[in-house]
């Protein structure tokens, strides 16, 4: 909640509350986070800001994840634009942009940098 | 209570697109439709006439068939005449002494052509050239004669002067003006258009009078012109221009012109509002209209203003391009450049034999007119800079002189034309309709004729509609498209065929055997619904459950704040108190907005994540199961009352309306089905409107298939009649499995069928004839689905491992806080 700990990397969830090929959302203070899961796959976690900022819902963990061009994506499921989830990059439309967090696995436990 | 009574004098071109546009309203069945007749033949081409000397048969002309007016209800009256209106008492008296009553009348009487009162024009083998009997009896008189006359040089003289020609007689057109055509052309156009009749053994008298027409010595007849000429013949076709044939709207006591034709306002209503006069018998605005599309709008606007629509008449474009004498004619606009302050440019080629002129604004920037001999490669272009005001290039010349560098001509390209730009005049067709045809599936010229009808009428445009179908095709990169997405290179179907045939599972195996990559929102939602309706494993299994739309994940429809609406099964619409009870007590308890949707169910709004099983499980305590509002599936069988309580009813449409909801609940599709009963023809439960429609009749059940609502309404094809129950059954089973076979990925059975090579037949074939030998498969594969079924969401509230995933937060219990609600009209709805 303080500066100290900003850069530190924090536990979010467990790799049992993940989905495969899917995503779930979860509470990083007030903000929200899409956590994309990817077994198997040269870079397998995902984050990413659950909120969608077309709809302005906050609905983008519950989208589903592919790939275009070999570069993974999660579709929004409301009105279906497609976020690069390495960068958080619109496919669709330049000016809207997901912003991401460096994820990782340790052990069994999913954790994050808050920036 | 009987329907009104609607009559319709005249079956030409023009009569005949207005009970095609009346049946395609989907109005036409609210009518007792009777159509009057005269010819002894329904409608024809009439623009394509001399065709018939080209080895056409009367059969080939046709437009209307007895089988299809049949279809559509319609009484005709065929060779009957109408012989009086009477507007007082609303009736129509028939040549037989019939005395018909209408509601609505609409006269399509077209016109007659006009012989002038020369004295001898009464004498044998004086004819004129309008109808197929005119034709038969053309070649009769040709038969002996060596000579024949067109006594006319306009559009239908030169038409007529082809047929002579095309009999092997020695043929002459004689001319009142100086000059050929001499509406649509200047004088240096009808200058060449005549050196080149006169070029293929036509011999073309201007200039001429003709005072009397006597007994001849080397042929029947002796014409003698003012100017002391004469000319021998055996054969005289008048086509001296048409008159409205107004002569019953005269009788009973309509406006009418002062040279003839019935008056019509922007609705096309005659003087008395329950009468419509369309095509060439009526004159809006001063004006009548000779051709085959003006007649054409103004049968829309007829059908459109009776059923309250409104379309108007405002005048129409007149350019014409035709092949005469295998001469090349184009007129545009204002071909004499009568505008003030108009700009012409000519060119003419006297090496090529070809004139071309055209008339721009004073500030060069729009294109008034052209006319065009000799070649008209420059007409589609020419005329939609004029039709739809498109900005001429800086040099407006360049558009007709030919390119000195062997450079193309500036063309505008289809890419050019704005989306209103008309494509097809005759039917009015935009090229955002055409596009809009492509969208929804159409893949060549053949499919967006058939969707939109353009290049049906005078087929003038087929070559500028070929164009910017293959343009648009192509931007689309068609060869590709058929592929599903760029994960596996094959179609819906294939991969349907695939997965039956190699027993596949679940996407993964597919996608290791036929695919590449993750997969993406097209593919996974579109295998996992085919998974479902070939194998109705539950969706939430954990192979199955990342291929779903968010809608299908949760089993509940995801709202635009990202709450969800929940829809529970309200079988055929029938609920006992108790149960809707707790719809409302639940409703209330979760703070959830309610509706009643279409489908005759209750909705249920705002609920969020971690709520959805807390309100199932008391839903599923009370005997509710899902409703599947959130699949690709089978949605609702709507019912009227049925005969259990209505006085009309004749069967118990409530019933059959649960019985076929019981069966085929759960059922994954391509997109989503609809269905309704009806307890009898009255039809309260719109089931005409619906995927599958059930009617009851006093003998059994209608079954109609392949309505739908929404965007792009389609009234259900009558599929088969008086069914018995099993009988019903059986063909729904087999219709709704071959859709589930072949149907487009999001394609509604509507679209489904109007893709359909063979259309209803075909599938009537399969279905009922069995002739693809499928019939027994399909019963199966429904059979597995129906004894598979069981309520996704029962099972999901006992089941923990699928309970984990209705968690807003991984990490923390409750919802949303930023989901905030306000009230309105006493519920709640996203601030």
């Amino acid at each position: 909640m303080n500066s100290v700990t900003q850069l530190d990397w924090k536990t979010l969830c467990s790799l049992s509350d993940l989905v495969p090929f899917s995503g779930v959302a979860a509470k990083m203070g007030d903000a929200q986070v899409a956590l994309f899961y990817l077994p198997g796959q040269e870079e397998s976690l995902f984050a990413v800001c659950n909120h969608d900022p077309v709809s302005r819902a906050n609905v983008i963990a519950r989208g589903i994840i592919g790939d275009l061009n070999g570069e993974p994506v999660v579709a929004s499921p409301l009105y279906k634009q497609h976020y690069a989830l390495k960068s958080g990059e619109c496919l669709e439309d330049e000016s809207v942009k997901l912003k991401t967090f460096p994820v990782r696995l340790n052990g069994e436990q999913v954790e994050i940098m808050q920036a | 209570m009987s329907k009104p009574s609607l009559i319709v004098i005249g079956n030409g071109m023009v009569g005949h697109h207005y009970l095609e546009s009346l049946v395609e309203s989907g109005f036409a069945e609210q009518y007792e439709i009777t159509v009057f007749c005269e010819e002894p033949r329904l409608a024809y081409d009439r623009v394509h006439l001399s065709a018939y000397f080209d080895g056409s048969s009367a059969d080939d002309l046709a437009m209307g068939t007895p089988a299809q007016y049949e279809s559509w209800g319609l009484n005709v009256r065929v060779g009957e005449k109408a012989v009086a209106i009477d507007r007082d008492n609303k009736t129509v008296t028939a040549a037989s002494g019939d005395l018909l009553s209408y509601d609505k009348l609409v006269l399509a009487t077209g016109s007659y052509p006009f012989v002038p009162p020369v004295p001898g024009h009464e004498r044998e083998n004086c004819l004129v050239y309008r109808t197929i009997e005119d034709l038969e009896a053309i070649e009769a008189a040709a038969k002996g004669g060596k000579v024949g006359v067109v006594v006319g040089g306009g559009l239908l003289g030169l038409e007529a002067a082809k047929a002579l020609r095309d009999l092997g007689l020695e043929t002459h057109v004689v001319e009142f003006a100086p000059r050929l055509m001499a509406v649509q052309l200047d004088e240096d156009g009808g200058q060449l258009l005549r050196s080149k009749i006169e070029d293929l053994g036509v011999k073309v008298h201007t200039n001429k009078n003709t005072q009397l027409i006597d007994d001849g010595e080397s042929a029947m007849h002796r014409m003698n012109f003012a100017d002391g000429e004469k000319l021998e013949t055996d054969l005289i076709l008048f086509s001296a221009g048409i008159r409205p044939q107004d002569e019953l709207a005269r009788q009973s006591g309509l406006e009418i012109g002062e040279r003839g034709g019935i008056v019509v306002n922007n609705h096309c209503q005659t003087s008395d509002e329950n009468i419509y006069a369309i095509g060439e018998c009526a004159l809006w605005n001063n004006r009548i209209f000779g051709l085959v599309a003006p007649g054409y709008t103004m049968a829309k606007v007829a059908v459109s203003h009776m059923l309250g629509g409104t379309e108007e008449f405002t005048g129409a474009d007149m350019s014409t391009k035709l092949k005469l004498l295998g001469v090349d004619v184009g007129s545009i606009g204002d071909a004499h450049g009568m505008t003030p302050g108009a700009i012409s440019y000519k060119y003419s080629d006297d090496a090529a034999e070809s004139y071309k002129r055209i008339i721009v604004s004073e500030d060069k920037k729009h294109l008034l007119g052209a006319v065009l001999v000799g070649d008209c490669s420059q007409y589609d272009t020419l005329l939609q800079y004029a039709l739809n005001g498109i900005e001429l290039p800086e040099h407006p010349e360049s558009l007709i002189l030919p390119s000195l560098d062997g450079a193309a001509a500036p063309a505008l390209g289809p890419d050019a034309l704005p989306e209103t730009a008309t494509i097809c005049s005759c039917l009015n067709v935009t090229k955002g309709q055409i596009c809009c045809s492509i969208d929804e599936g159409a893949t060549d010229v053949g499919m967006v004729k058939d969707a939109t009808k353009a290049a049906s009428g005078c087929g003038g445009c087929a070559a500028l509609l070929k164009s910017v179908v293959d343009n648009e095709l192509e931007k689309r990169g068609v060869e590709v498209s058929t592929d599903i997405c760029e994960h596996f290179p094959h179609t819906r179907e294939e991969i349907y065929h695939i997965i039956r045939v190699e027993g596949i599972r679940s996407f993964q195996e597919l996608l290791e055997k036929h695919g590449k990559g993750l997969g993406c929102d097209i593919c996974k939602p579109t295998v996992g619904n085919m998974l479902a309706s070939c194998w109705n494993e539950h969706i939430m299994d954990e192979q199955h459950v990342h291929l779903q739309d968010t809608n299908d994940t949760f089993m509940a429809n995801m709202q635009k704040n990202g709450t969800y609406s929940i829809v529970p099964r309200i079988a055929g619409g029938e609920i006992t108190p108790d149960k809707l009870i707790v719809l409302g007590e639940v409703a209330k308890k979760y703070n959830l907005y309610t509706k009643i949707t279409g489908g005759q169910r209750v909705d249920l709004f705002g609920a969020q994540l971690h709520e959805l099983p807390l309100i199932w499980e008391e839903l599923v305590a009370a005997g509710f199961e899902t409703g599947h509002a959130y699949g690709k599936s089978v949605r609702t069988v709507k019912s009227c009352v049925g005969s259990t309580w209505c006085r009309y009813g004749v069967k118990d449409s409530v019933g059959m309306a649960i019985d076929i909801e019981n069966r085929y609940k759960g059922l994954r599709s391509p997109h989503k089905l609809k269905f309704a009963v009806s307890g009898c023809t009255r039809e309260c439960a719109e089931a005409q409107s619906k995927d599958i429609g059930v009617i009851a009749t006093e003998n059994g059940w209608n079954l109609y298939v392949c309505g739908n609502g929404g965007m792009k309404p389609r009234h259900a094809d009558l599929f088969a009649t008086d069914l018995d129950d099993e009988t019903l059954i059986k063909y729904i089973d087999r219709v709704l499995m071959f859709y589930i076979k072949t149907g487009d990925r999001l394609q509604r059975t509507s679209v489904w069928m109007d893709n359909m090579e063979g259309g209803l037949d075909y599938l009537r074939d399969v279905v009922i004839n069995d002739t693809l030998g499928l019939a027994e498969e399909l019963e199966k594969q429904m059979a597995h689905i129906v004894s598979t079924y069981e309520c996704e969401w029962k099972a999901t509230i006992s089941d923990e491992e699928k309970l984990k995933r209705f968690r807003t937060f991984v990490n923390e219990e409750g919802g949303d806080p930023q989901i905030i609600n306000i009230i309105e009209r006493d519920q709640i709805r996203p601030a």
